[in-house]
């Protein structure tokens, strides 16, 4: 049986509509895998080094056993954004004579093949093995390595529990964030000591071997739990019975004002509030807006202002780039009405314009508030903002017109890659580097007033040429007409 | 109203539609049959612009569809799910829809309520989105929608599948009375032969792409049909 999902999953990688047009990502993630690789390494390697230097009276595993607390919550956090329960289609084998059973343990199986239950084994192995050379015992140590493999897997299903929760909830990072910090609370005010709890029962362990059961009966637990809860999902009515929504229509009267681009704008603004992927972009702008705050209370990059106008591109166009990336994939589901109806290129593009241009004035305006930290920031900002609204809007309509993927959009989106091609990651390098590079080149050649002035004006060509620009871009829209509509036909 | 010319669509060397002329007057209400893959949808996908032809062309009104997009202020389809716009409740639909084609929400309200019977109190005043609904349901908008604006032309394709055989009844009384009092070009496709020849004046027959048969629908045609698919 186990071979027949193999072969499935096997053909539905390699048969899937985009594999060919994902392979970017795919290039991409790989990469990323691999320098997480030579991180965690890297850190394997020199951990008992790097322990020695922070805490040199102490035995370098106890002082790794120290931090594991905090490795597990990161961990668990990571996982949370990263790594979702791997799936399979399921509706089609539910009349065929295959055991419920057989499908949940395939799919929790595969969850243990995770890329990400791998990497902390770059780090654990190195380091004990250098331990080994230093004389450790053998046995203690390799029981030790058992150990932290365990408490991996048991992050691995804790973790689709959490999810599984906050899947129901709108905010779906809360409960994971909540969770989280409350034990990070608990320990850090030390009303309950777990992080030397949990590292007094992992030295425990290695010197007691006998307590390695508890750890496999809190993981038997979770796998049992994770099962539970899966087998009850794996009936057809429950993937069938969505729950329907009351509807509250709001009043966009307002839009009016905007003439004959109302109607999308209108559609815009519902679709933005009415569907998973698109409500979570708007709880970005919270995050993004914040992201000043890692910067600007530092002194060491109040020392460097070239950086404020990258930051001021990302705090007011943060709407724009999440919402802008995925113009018009975003209409993907009903592409061919659109296309088939009597509308004007124009006015659709316009409305997705003005709503990011919009975007960037309000941000700017909530941004304004940096300005306690010094009113360079403040001008940066603002050049910034007329940057975004002239050059950033028309480079990622632009670069929309090469948008070939289809979103789903009730799906989640934290960290959700569907509809992100190749374009999508390069697009960021006009978006952000490149008014960083201008900036930058300016300011050190001449000075900050420079750098703000010379972002400012490209913005206003950008507007004055507002017209123009939008011609040229419809036109790219409606030559790849035909493959948009094929593209956004297909699953996957 | 609608001329097709040596039109054919291509897929890799596998030809899936090749039609050297056929002629729909305006005011016809025009059906066509044919198995699975036998080129109908592939045949309303390039009426409405959504695939290019490999060659030939079709005119609407005078006007071919893949130079020019003025034949899309009269023209009203209806293909699949992906003409819905699964977050709007019905009203919300039509209305949009009612935007697009240059009518004010009293319009769509006053086209819209001819419909009550045909909605069988499932679609209007429900607050419910379209996703939410059944899929006969879906349809019963996607259909009426269509109907929006006072087109011309009409193309529906499949209207009857998923459709409750009292609704399947109304709709047909719906489509007669378009082609019939109306003067809209009709242009539908079903797999179910009663259907059609209740309510079309024109049956066309397509097999692999090409057309095999095109009957003016008479008291034999609907024997005639069933000889045929039956082969």
């Amino acid at each position: 049986m186990i071979k027949h999902f193999l072969s499935l999953e096997w053909k539905s990688f390699f048969r899937s509509a985009s594999f060919g047009k994902s392979l970017g990502i795919k290039i991409f993630m790989g990469f990323l895998s691999l320098y997480f690789m030579g991180m965690f390494l890297f850190i394997g390697f020199f951990m008992d080094k790097i322990l020695k230097e922070v805490y040199p009276a102490m035995d370098p595993l106890i002082a790794f056993n120290g931090l594991i607390f905090f490795w597990i919550l990161g961990d668990l956090l990571m996982r949370f954004f990263f790594q979702k329960l791997p799936t399979m289609s399921v509706k089609p084998m539910l009349t065929l004579p295959i055991k419920r059973k057989t499908i949940v343990h395939f799919v929790l199986g595969k969850s243990v093949t995770s890329f990400i239950n791998f990497l902390p084994l770059f780090a654990i192995i190195p380091f004990g093995i250098k331990l080994i050379s230093n004389d450790y015992n053998v046995s203690i140590i390799l029981i030790w390595i058992l150990t932290m493999v365990i408490l991996t897997l048991i992050n691995n299903f804790l973790n689709f529990i959490i999810e599984s929760l906050s899947a129901e909830t709108e905010l779906s990072f809360l409960p994971i964030i909540l969770f989280a910090g409350a034990i990070f609370a608990l320990d850090h005010f030390n009303i309950v000591n777990i992080s030397e709890a949990l590292s007094n029962g992992i030295l425990a362990i290695s010197e007691h071997p006998v307590f390695i059961t508890i750890p496999i009966v809190i993981l038997i637990v979770l796998y049992v739990y994770n099962f539970k809860i899966l087998r009850q999902k794996l009936f057809l009515d429950s993937s069938l019975k969505t729950k329907t929504q009351e509807v509250n229509t709001a009043n966009l009267e307002w839009t009016k004002s905007f003439g004959d681009i109302a109607p999308f704008m209108q559609l815009d603004l519902k679709l933005l509030w009415r569907n998973k992927r698109s409500k979570s972009s708007i709880w970005m702008l919270a995050l993004g807006l914040l992201y000043g705050l890692f910067f600007y209370p530092q002194p060491m990059y109040q020392d460097m202002p070239w950086f404020f106008a990258f930051i001021g591109i990302f705090v007011t166009g943060i709407f724009l780039i999440n919402f802008g990336q995925f113009i018009p994939a975003w209409d993907s589901g009903y592409y061919k009405l659109l296309m088939s109806q009597n509308i004007k290129y124009e006015q659709y593009l316009k409305s997705k314009f003005t709503l990011m241009a919009l975007s960037v004035a309000i941000l700017f305006v909530l941004s304004i508030p940096y300005v306690y930290f010094g009113w360079k920031i403040l001008l940066a900002h603002f050049a910034a903002a007329i940057y975004n609204v002239g050059v950033n809007t028309h480079v990622i309509l632009y670069g929309g017109s090469f948008n070939r993927k289809k979103i789903d959009l009730d799906k989640k989106a934290a960290f959700n890659y569907q509809g992100t091609g190749a374009v999508q990651w390069l697009i960021g390098i006009p978006l952000m580097l490149l008014p960083l590079g201008i900036f930058g080149v300016a300011y050190f050649l001449v000075g900050f007033e420079m750098g703000c002035l010379i972002l400012a004006v490209l913005g206003i060509v950008g507007v004055v040429f507002h017209q123009k620009l939008m011609k040229a871009i419809t036109g790219k829209y409606l030559e790849s007409k035909y493959k948009m509509i094929d593209a956004f036909d297909q699953n996957n | 109203m609608i001329t097709t010319s040596n039109l054919s669509k291509t897929y890799s060397g596998n030809t899936v539609l090749n039609i050297e002329s056929l002629d729909i007057p305006k005011g016809q209400s025009f059906g066509l049959v044919g198995n699975n893959g036998a080129g109908k949808t592939t045949y309303f996908s390039l009426l409405l612009d959504l695939i290019q032809p490999t060659s030939g062309h079709i005119k609407s009104n005078e006007i071919q569809v893949n130079k020019s997009e003025d034949w899309k202020p009269f023209t009203a389809a209806f293909i699949d799910e992906s003409f819905l716009i699964g977050y709007l409740t019905a009203e919300e639909y039509f209305y949009f829809i009612g935007e697009l084609r240059g009518q004010n929400k009293a319009d769509v309200d006053k086209l819209v309520g001819q419909f009550k019977d045909f909605f069988h109190g499932e679609i209007l005043g429900q607050k419910k989105f379209l996703r939410d609904l059944s899929k006969g349901n879906q349809k019963k908008v996607g259909i009426v929608a269509a109907l929006i604006g006072n087109p011309e032309v009409i193309v529906l394709d499949e209207p009857f599948a998923n459709l409750d055989p009292t609704t399947q009844i109304r709709l047909k009384e719906i489509i007669k009375d378009l082609a019939e009092k109306q003067g809209v070009t009709v242009l539908i496709s079903s797999h179910d032969l009663m259907h059609v020849t209740d309510v079309c004046e024109r049956i066309v027959v397509l097999e692999k792409g090409e057309v095999v048969k095109d009957l003016k629908t008479s008291e034999a045609t609907l024997k005639e049909l069933e000889m045929h698919f039956a082969g």
